[in-house]
């Protein structure tokens, strides 16, 4: 238990100057802008988004540059920054179907109609430092001009799931009388949790966290045989009915990045495939991706499926997930525990002490 | 929806959308700007996105995102309202603004020539640059026949 310490002020003060010096570093060194972050460090601002679960690229680049590039730092602003702020309300849900696509891959059919748009993306680099970029070489950073094409207009870009439902072999996405979700920002975690208040667990979870129970899943804790169906990232526009008005409007457009999943197949003479889904802020591939597999994997029970893995147990995937919480629980151990761990070695010495004498008197 | 409501909602997208700078350089371009009181705002929010699972699903939340909201009367009466992403006061009073002066016969046909229609087609222009960029990245992957049959 933590009991409250009075004093330290001074140090405190003096902690938090040295914070602001180190965040500083060598000050003839220029000082970083958070127009360079949120440009140039754009994935890290996607991350602090995603996990920090509030859309707003200026709000994440001051916080990765407060937390000195501490990207659960980072998070952790803006989850607090967050409750700040009035709700307004929530938004018409999102089309991804109707996103501006910067990228779009299969990796289930080869000719996928709208073709396959790699996008800005690290697959395929070799994994080489740049030493352009350190500012040695000639045209640093800069990718030059995209080559001439011709200004058709963008090809349309069918959802690869629709197209195995078409031919009924995909399960479908069940919407029943579309209720209302559950919303973590305004009522507790609750067991078991339906498939909205998971899909906004995984939303919000560690990346990181969320790698490795997917990849826990594909070394056989809890198999679930996944293909990329469709992986999409660009720009989706937000709409909103404001009350006033009565009637929807778009009040922006947010950068996502999408992943479904084409997993085992349930039945037998009406055997279909079934569906893991990911959604993220940002660019956010390897999350999205694992937050498919999660989602696929805690989808056990509703499928019959043997418990085997950590990642199809609800309880342990969820409570464990957010890094915020998770920080918090294990870095308070950090703070004074001094009179817990008095009550502690008051009860050790005393265990001591009562064996001794006991032996003592044996020995008499 | 009715006509006029479907413009008023593509226009107040259109200024959403837009640039600040833009907005504000049509604001300064205005012979004669009218006058106005704010009435609610501008003030920063919170809207959660929401989504599907699966896209076609039933709905979850994704996660918030900042938005400043903004309304105002001209001296007519005509209320203007503003939705707008982000923490952008001045974004949003000239949205809440030009929203208002949009409804004001006296202005709108002015305002769509001059700012509305150049605002939609800078958008279109923009879209179709984006699809061009990335259009050289578009593969054809082609499957090896394996030698062993």
């Amino acid at each position: 238990m933590y009991v409250a310490v009075k004093g330290g002020e001074k140090a405190i003060a003096e902690a938090h100057r040295l914070l602001a010096s180190e965040r500083r570093g060598d000050p003839s060194v220029p000082e970083i802008s958070l127009e360079q972050i949120r440009e140039q460090l754009s994935l890290s601002v996607d991350r602090v988004m995603s996990e920090g679960s509030l859309y707003d690229r200026d709000l994440a680049a001051l916080a990765v540059k407060q937390a000195r590039g501490d990207l659960m730092e980072a998070i952790f602003l803006l989850r607090a920054y967050r409750t700040t702020l009035p709700r307004f309300g929530y938004s018409h849900p999102v089309d991804t179907s109707r996103m501006h696509i910067r990228r779009r891959i299969s990796a289930t059919f080869k000719d996928v109609p709208g073709g396959q748009v790699l996008g800005p993306t690290f697959d395929y680099t070799h994994r080489l430092l740049d030493w352009n970029l350190g500012g040695k070489g000639p045209g640093s950073g800069l990718g030059g001009p995209a080559p001439e094409t011709d200004m058709e207009p963008p090809a349309a870009m069918p959802r690869v799931l629709d197209v195995l439902g078409r031919e009924g072999i995909m399960e479908n996405e069940d919407r029943g009388d579309d209720p209302d979700p559950e919303d973590l920002t305004r009522e507790p975690l609750t067991l078991p949790a339906g498939r909205a208040m998971r899909l906004q667990n995984l939303a919000r979870a560690d990346e990181g966290f969320l790698l490795a129970m997917g990849y826990s899943t594909q070394r056989g804790f809890g198999t679930t045989h996944p293909f990329v169906g469709e992986i999409r990232m660009g720009e989706v526009e937000v709409e909103f009915t404001p009350e006033e008005l009565g009637f929807p409007v778009t009040i922006g457009e947010i950068t996502l990045t999408e992943c479904e999943t084409v997993n085992q197949f349930i039945g037998s003479g009406d055997a279909r495939f079934t569906r893991g889904y990911g959604l993220t802020y940002g660019q956010g591939e390897r999350k999205a991706m694992s937050m498919a597999l999660v989602d696929r994997a805690l989808r056990a029970v509703e499928l019959g499926e043997e418990i085997k893995g950590p990642a199809q147990d609800g309880e342990f995937v969820l409570y464990h997930s957010d890094n915020v919480e998770a920080s918090g629980f294990v870095q308070h151990l950090k703070l004074p525990h001094y009179v817990d761990f008095q009550s502690e070695l008051v009860l050790i010495r005393n265990l001591r002490r009562a064996e001794r004498e006991e032996e003592g008197s044996h020995d008499s | 929806m009715s006509t006029p409501l479907t413009r008023r909602s593509q226009w107040m997208g259109v200024l959403a959308l837009a640039g600040t700078e833009r907005l504000q350089e049509a604001w300064d371009a205005l012979a004669a700007p009218p006058e106005y009181n704010l009435v609610r705002g501008p003030e920063t929010g919170l809207v959660m996105v929401r989504a599907r699972s699966g896209n076609g699903g039933r709905r979850f939340n994704l996660g918030e995102m900042t938005v400043t909201r903004c309304s105002v009367n001209l001296q007519g009466g005509i209320m203007g309202h503003a939705w707008i992403s982000g923490m952008r006061p001045d974004h949003a009073r000239l949205a809440a603004l030009f929203d208002a002066m949009l409804q004001d016969p006296q202005h709108s046909d002015e305002l769509r020539r001059t700012l509305v229609e150049p605002l939609l087609l800078a958008r279109k222009e923009h879209l179709a640059r984006r699809a061009h960029e990335v259009r050289p990245s578009r593969v054809d992957f082609f499957t090896l026949v394996r030698g062993e049959d």
